[in-house]
């Protein structure tokens, strides 16, 4: 753990080497999921309803997956980016130092400069909190750690599978980003609203639904079921096989020639 | 103690022709090929060894680098290093060895040299007083005094080999793996790291293996090659066995003012050009004093001088000879 502040320590003197375009890139990123908090704002502006749920609702929908997602990818950043350590040979330097390869691909990017994203999540959460009408008991509280928990999990568990896949191809994994930024886009809102398939699918095969729609329900008073609450628990599940996938592409890693 | 035996290794890659339509093809049908990076390495290598591994691109160099330091896990075979199998006990092991790949950093590009060893001492749990100890080792030993507190990115390539070497050897690693540890030195900087592999060899009881292009790196550092090619070890011997292999041949460089030279099948004309002349004498048959001799005493001579096959030259030949 100490090794770990070091090195996050380390990543910050980097980036701050350059300050120009660490303020800008966290500025790039502000206006980029800004642009998505408008593109709400506008919607309601109109429509002031998108299947009964309010705009403070959708809201909360929003902020709990924008702030999962950009924590992890803020932290998990070395997955996201683990095709490139494959491509210019950095996992065989990971693989030559005697800490596990977890450690070593997390600490080998961290970005700060998500902090722009994190900024403004953390925003339209304290924003929608207080305005969306929830009664504010102790387990809501405790629903939305949970529901926050569970997403990093889930998105962490994401980044790991797309590293997974780069042991097999080394290019061509934008795919991937159908799950991860695809993921994030389709979780601003409620995801009942696009259907039994969808949701279906958020549910079973990428767990988005189990942290952002089922505690959600219980959050804004549509069910009572307090079990609701745990589910987000589940993400956490979802890294497993993501994780043994993971060792087995590292099992049949080729290296890159040097 | 370094113990391979039988090591195999293959690859699949996919393989298409060049231009769009093959590249279209390729999208939907893609045709693989075996590459046999590694069809059958064994070798023992003994504590404080210092062994060249050489060989042409491609011929499995990295790869048993890689194999050797847990970073690939062979198809089949049993490599042994110090009692352990590298990529079953990953961890435990690379914490004895060190690995320098010539081509890529292991500094952190942006901070001073000395905040990445202090996280590489933190990385390889080393104690205070031993990384102190190395250091100062390695500050003298590689002359780094005021280079540990520049920024990476500020280095000459020179400079930054010293210190990616000495990032390799702050956990005092019982073995050194080198991968052209000198690529792209200017020679003033490849004689200071040969000097300083040589004395930590010497001085630490470091086993080295060192792949290299460069053969005056061999020459300098090995007692002891290692020949690989299409994925075998050809030659294992010290470097003595090698030059025995030497050919007999010798050049000889002349310039001459007048008359002209006699030149038969002992000794042939390689070019010729206002003057002067290349020849090469085969000494199994006349002795190169014999061949001045008649050289003088059709031409006048002006300038001769000898040149006995380099090892560049040698390993070009052996490269041939096993046809790799």
């Amino acid at each position: 753990m100490k090794l770990y502040l070091k090195l996050v320590a380390m990543h910050l003197k980097c980036q701050m080497q350059y300050k120009a375009s660490f303020l800008m890139t966290c500025l790039g990123q502000f206006l980029t999921s800004f642009t998505a908090f408008l593109s709400i704002l506008f919607l309601f502006n109109r429509f002031h309803a998108v299947e009964d749920y309010s705009f403070s609702e959708v809201l909360i929908c929003f902020s709990v997956m924008l702030t999962a997602f950009s924590l992890a990818e803020c932290f998990v950043r070395g997955f996201d980016v683990f095709p490139r350590l494959v491509r210019n040979g950095t996992l065989d330097r990971i693989l030559v130092r005697p800490r596990s390869e977890i450690f070593q691909v997390l600490t080998s990017n961290i970005e700060f400069s998500r902090v722009g994203r994190l900024l403004q999540a953390f925003v339209i959460l304290a924003y929608a909190v207080p305005t969306s009408g929830v009664a504010w008991t102790a387990d809501r509280v405790f629903a939305v750690v949970l529901m926050l928990l569970g997403g990093v999990a889930v998105f962490s568990a994401l980044f790991v599978l797309y590293a997974g896949f780069s042991f097999f191809t080394i290019e061509g994994l934008e795919f991937m980003n159908i799950f991860t930024d695809g993921s994030r886009e389709f979780g601003m809102y409620p995801l009942s609203v696009y259907g039994e398939g969808v949701l279906k699918f958020y549910t079973f095969c990428i767990p988005i639904a189990l942290f952002q729609y089922y505690p959600f329900l219980y959050l804004v008073g549509r069910s009572d079921d307090v079990r609701l609450i745990f589910l987000p628990l589940l993400g956490f599940v979802f890294l497993v096989p993501c994780y043994a996938f993971f060792r087995f592409g590292l099992r049949r890693y080729k290296s890159t020639g040097s | 103690m370094i113990e391979l035996k039988h090591v195999q290794k293959s690859f699949r890659v996919a393989r298409r022709s060049a231009g769009f339509s093959e590249a279209v093809k390729a999208l939907f049908h893609r045709e693989y090929e075996t590459v046999h990076a590694l069809r059958d390495v064994s070798f023992t290598i003994r504590d404080g060894e210092m062994v060249g591994y050489i060989g042409p691109n491609g011929a499995g160099k990295s790869s048993t680098i890689k194999v050797m330091s847990g970073v690939l896990t062979p198809d089949s075979g049993e490599c042994v290093i110090n009692g352990r199998v590298p990529w079953k006990e990953r961890v435990a092991h690379v914490r004895e060895i060190g690995v320098v790949f010539g081509q890529r950093s292991q500094l952190w590009w942006d901070v001073p040299v000395i905040d990445s060893f202090e996280l590489i001492r933190d990385i390889y749990k080393v104690e205070d007083g031993a990384y102190r100890k190395t250091l100062a080792q390695l500050t003298e030993l590689l002359q780094l005094g005021e280079l540990i507190r520049t920024p990476a990115r500020q280095l000459s390539l020179g400079q930054r080999m010293r210190c990616e070497i000495a990032a390799s050897l702050l956990h005092n690693p019982k073995v050194l793996f080198l991968d052209e540890p000198t690529i792209g030195l200017d020679a003033v900087s490849k004689l200071a790291v040969r000097d300083f592999i040589r004395a930590i060899n010497r001085e630490n009881g470091t086993t080295v293996i060192l792949t290299t292009h460069d053969m005056q790196d061999i020459e300098a550092l090995t007692e002891r090659i290692l020949l690989i090619g299409k994925g075998k070890i050809l030659l294992d011997g010290p470097l003595s066995s090698l030059r025995d292999r030497r050919s007999p041949r010798r050049t000889l460089t002349v310039s001459y003012a007048g008359g002209r030279l006699p030149v038969d099948s002992d000794l042939t004309l390689v070019e010729e050009k206002e003057g002067r002349a290349v020849l090469s004498v085969d000494t199994d048959v006349i002795s190169v004093s014999e061949a001045i001799a008649r050289l003088s005493a059709k031409a006048e001579l002006r300038d001769v001088s000898v040149a006995e096959e380099s090892i560049d030259e040698l390993v070009a030949s052996l490269y041939r000879e096993f046809s790799i």
